[in-house]
């Protein structure tokens, strides 16, 4: 990369690009979460619902087991168990669609509930921080938790990796940029004190001080309920509001605003002292370490203009999204596009019969009008997607290059700080699906790198060989030199 | 199946190319509006010429390459193009300088490189320049501006004679636009007190646009009133239009501190000829201008910079087509160099420090 980039323009503000998608929130945020979901009749536990290896089923087919019952174990380092979301019989571990863009099949879990509920015994804990701070993450870990804003990290791993560090702020992400998306504001709103319970947990977890909960402005009731119930903690969890901008909800733009500092390309936020948790994590840390319930439900937004009753619902992991939908009056005849998470950032999925994971914040099916799709057309080098790029991209130079298949030349313009985040194809007025481009492009040098690794090892395997071989036939030679030499003595001798 | 169904995000914002370009046209209407009432109708002839040839150009230039002609028709850049170029013409030029200027700037200054976002230049400042050299006379006659029915405005008939026939311009009506009569005052020896001042020039017929010139930039302030909604709206950004009005302000009040009889001020530079009407319209152009804020604010000052240089010193009495094109070959060069800082780097693309000094 020859360039020189100089004039640090777009730097002096603590927030860089970002977009006003249409919030599209009005028809869920109003109605409180429902919690009286009807078990479904099966349910789907994927044993891959987070970053890292799949877990290890420990249970057999036909086993009965009980609500919060570990089904698998997590194998790594980085990888989280999967816990039974209601008493029933495990039917069958097979492979099942994933909810992915591929619906790829991957080795899922079969439960049939037999309605009657019944959690293991678990045990409340009166005092969380009378725990040896280390005990918190081995806690949250065991209970299966997982970042939950969408990226499904393991939470473990992040909280060991903060107390590690010595990380001196935990910024809580209340942020929910994301349009349509309303679960975390309904969550802060009804259950706030349950919520900065798991904050000062984590913070206890941390052995840190200090905790900054962000929450864009539009946003005012879950400001006010979270403010009243950090009130109390004198400080120590500071409720703040943020700008209604999208990704405010990404992590480094949260740390920009909050801490003035950036992450270094390649680094991690702890490494600049500051861990990020999603308000609905934090949730379910406080579900897990206080009252010992494991990861089995999650609150997810159903919504779209394809169904007719949208809202929030808290349901068991494993129910099918399309159980989800119906209940929510899915229209499936008006659905253009079926999307897990928010429709910036989230996925397309080709079929609803896939399972809900821990990490889906969003179920949405969107219709055409919605999606509001026509063909690309050219780029009028408007720099629309330059303004928007919160990384400080030049998105239309990436794309350029993608398409006339430079890849490399591509890397050159910062492919790999790219977040996906979808801020430059939502300006863009020529409609080009510049984050496609983007993605692709990266799966693709991915593939190379892997190719040319494969290719190198065989080379290398196949080199050894020659060599060996040679070495051998060497020795061999030596070994005949030796024993003629050996045999001529002796004829000597004889003579 | 259609990509935005299957890749996110799933939604986007309403701004479309068409609705950009519908925008940057209804920013031009109060100055063509302006140019036409004051120099009556072969005005608005010249400039119906030169829309529609802009169009039948890009129709056929489409049909050729075998490209959808209505979808792209549609999306208003071939008539912007054609629009601007008759912004910059002399108002009672012949039909043909029309159709030479639509069809040079939308043939050889769009559609050879491939058409909308391709082209290197300015398709209007190409067109502009190429007529100047090659039709100077034509080029530079210059109508003076008269009220709507007055008796030194022409007929109906009288000005399809003029526009189609050729017609010569009445004796009387035609004058030298301002820039053009200074220079031709100073290499006659006589400076600013003598020449401008002394009756050609008045600050506020110029800023109103009461005064020979091209057909839609005689009046600064209605081409400002256009390029400030257009920076309202947001189809522009401030970048170009402050950099490139500073540097001529700026290099002007310099020079006229240095020597006022040689060198006019800052506020005859800025109400005259087509700087405004560059600033806002021309160097703004989004397909043949730096895409990054920094790369901008040089581009906009490098036009400045060549406006006022040509202006005084050059051959030419008018700057702004020139200089746009100098700084649109530039354009790639100024992109190269000049990127946004990307996120935790530096402005050389390396990663930040780490606190503690690692990297
Ligand atoms: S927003 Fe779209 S049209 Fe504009 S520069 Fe970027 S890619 Fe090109
Ligand atoms: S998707 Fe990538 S290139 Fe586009 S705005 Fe987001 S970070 Fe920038």
């Amino acid at each position: 990369m020859a360039a020189l980039s100089f004039f640090p323009f777009g730097t002096s503000g603590r927030i860089r690009g970002g977009v006003h998608p249409e919030p599209r929130k009005e028809s869920t945020a109003d109605r409180p979460i429902e919690t009286a979901f009807p078990l479904p009749e099966r349910l789907y536990l994927s044993l891959q619902q987070h970053a890292g290896q799949p877990a290890e089923p420990v249970v057999r087919v036909g086993e009965k087991v009980l609500r919060g019952q570990l089904l698998a174990a997590g194998q790594g380092a980085i990888s989280a168990p999967v816990h039974a979301p209601t008493s029933g019989v495990v039917t069958d571990i097979l492979e099942y669609p994933a909810a992915h863009p591929s619906a790829l099949p991957t080795p899922t879990l079969l439960l049939e509930p037999d309605g009657e509920n019944r959690w293991i015994e678990t045990c409340e804990l009166a005092d969380p921080f009378s725990l040896p701070p280390e005990e918190i993450s081995t806690r949250v870990g065991a209970a299966g938790v997982v970042g939950m804003g969408g990226a499904a990290f393991p939470s473990a791993v992040k909280l060991n990796l903060g107390r590690k560090t010595r990380i001196q702020t935990l910024l809580i992400n209340g942020g929910e940029c994301e349009p349509y998306l309303t679960c975390d504001d309904r969550l802060m709103r009804e259950r706030a004190a349950d919520v900065v319970d798991g904050i000062l947990i984590m913070l206890h977890g941390l052995e840190c001080n200090q905790a900054i909960v962000g929450i864009e402005d539009n946003k005012p009731e879950a400001f006010a309920a979270m403010s009243a119930a950090a009130a109390p903690y004198g400080g120590k969890v500071q409720v703040q509001q943020v700008p209604s901008l999208y990704p405010m909800g990404w992590d480094k733009q949260l740390i920009r605003y909050f801490t003035g500092k950036e992450v270094p390309a390649g680094g991690r936020s702890a490494d600049i002292g500051v861990l990020m948790h999603n308000v609905a994590t934090a949730y379910a840390v406080q579900q897990a370490v206080r009252f010992g319930r494991p990861l089995v439900s999650r609150i997810v937004t159903v919504s779209g203009s394809a169904v007719s009753a949208p809202r929030n619902v808290e349901a068991p992991i494993g129910t099918l999204l399309a159980d989800l939908l119906a209940f929510c009056g899915h229209r499936p005849e008006d659905t253009a596009s079926y999307v897990m998470g928010g429709p910036m950032m989230g996925d397309f999925l080709p079929h609803p019969r896939v399972p809900l994971v821990k990490g889906a914040c969003g179920i949405l099916a969107l219709s055409r009008q919605e999606v509001a799709a026509s063909d690309a057309k050219a780029c009028i080098r408007c720099a629309r997607c330059v303004s928007a790029c919160p990384a400080g991209l030049l998105p239309l130079e990436m794309m350029a290059r993608i398409r006339a298949g430079q890849l490399e030349s591509a890397l050159g313009y910062g492919l790999k700080d790219c977040i996906s985040c979808g801020s430059c194809s939502y300006v863009c007025p020529s409609e080009i699906p510049l984050v496609h481009y983007f993605k692709y492009a990266s799966g693709e040098l991915v593939a190379r790198e892997q190719t040319k690794h494969r290719t190198e090892q065989t080379k290398r395997l196949a080199e050894e060989r020659q060599a060996r071989f040679e070495r051998q036939k060497r020795e061999q030679a030596a070994l005949a030199a030796q024993r003629k030499a050996q045999a001529q003595r002796k004829t000597e001798e004889a003579a | 199946m259609n990509l935005s169904l299957l890749s996110a995000p799933f939604t986007r914002s309403d701004s479309q190319v068409q609705g950009i370009m519908a925008a940057v046209m209804l920013a031009l209407v109060p100055a063509t509006v302006f140019g036409v009432v004051i120099f009556g109708w072969p005005a608005f002839f010249l400039w119906t010429v030169t829309v529609l040839s802009a169009l039948v150009f890009e129709a056929a230039c489409l049909a050729l390459a075998g490209k959808p002609v209505n979808a792209i028709l549609r999306d208003g850049s071939a008539m912007l193009s054609g629009w601007l170029v008759a912004m910059t013409l002399p108002p009672w030029a012949p039909w043909w300088i029309g159709v030479v200027g639509a069809g040079i700037a939308i043939v050889v200054g769009k559609q050879v490189f491939g058409g909308l976002g391709q082209n290197p230049f300015n398709p209007a400042m190409l067109a502009r320049v190429a007529l100047l050299v090659a039709f100077p006379l034509e080029m530079t006659t210059w109508t003076l501006p008269s009220l709507p029915f007055s008796s030194s405005a022409p007929g109906l008939f009288d000005s399809l004679a003029i526009t189609f026939a050729g017609a010569p311009a009445v004796d009387g009506m035609t004058g030298p636009t301002l820039i053009g009569n200074w220079k031709t005052e100073l290499s006659q020896g006589r400076g600013l007190s003598e020449s401008l001042i002394s009756g050609h020039y008045n600050v506020l017929a110029a800023i109103l646009g009461w005064k020979a010139g091209s057909l839609g930039e005689t009046s600064s302030l209605l081409v400002v009133v256009g390029g400030l909604w257009l920076l309202k709206k947001k189809i522009i950004s401030w970048h170009i239009p402050l950099s490139l009005l500073t540097t001529v302000a700026l290099s002007a009040s310099v020079f006229a501190l240095i020597d006022g009889e040689r060198y006019a001020g800052p506020v005859f530079h800025l109400t005259s000829g087509a700087v405004m009407l560059a600033a806002f319209f021309i160097a703004t152009d989004y397909v043949t201008s730096p895409s990054s804020p920094a790369g901008q604010l040089i581009f906009g000052a490098g036009c400045g910079l060549f406006i006022f240089v040509i202006r005084t010193w050059g051959a030419y009495p008018e700057g702004a087509g020139f200089s746009v094109l100098l700084m649109n070959a530039l354009t790639p060069v100024i992109d190269h160099y000049v990127r946004p800082r990307i996120y935790g780097r530096d402005l050389k693309g390396r990663p930040l420090d780490l606190p503690g000094g690692r990297r």
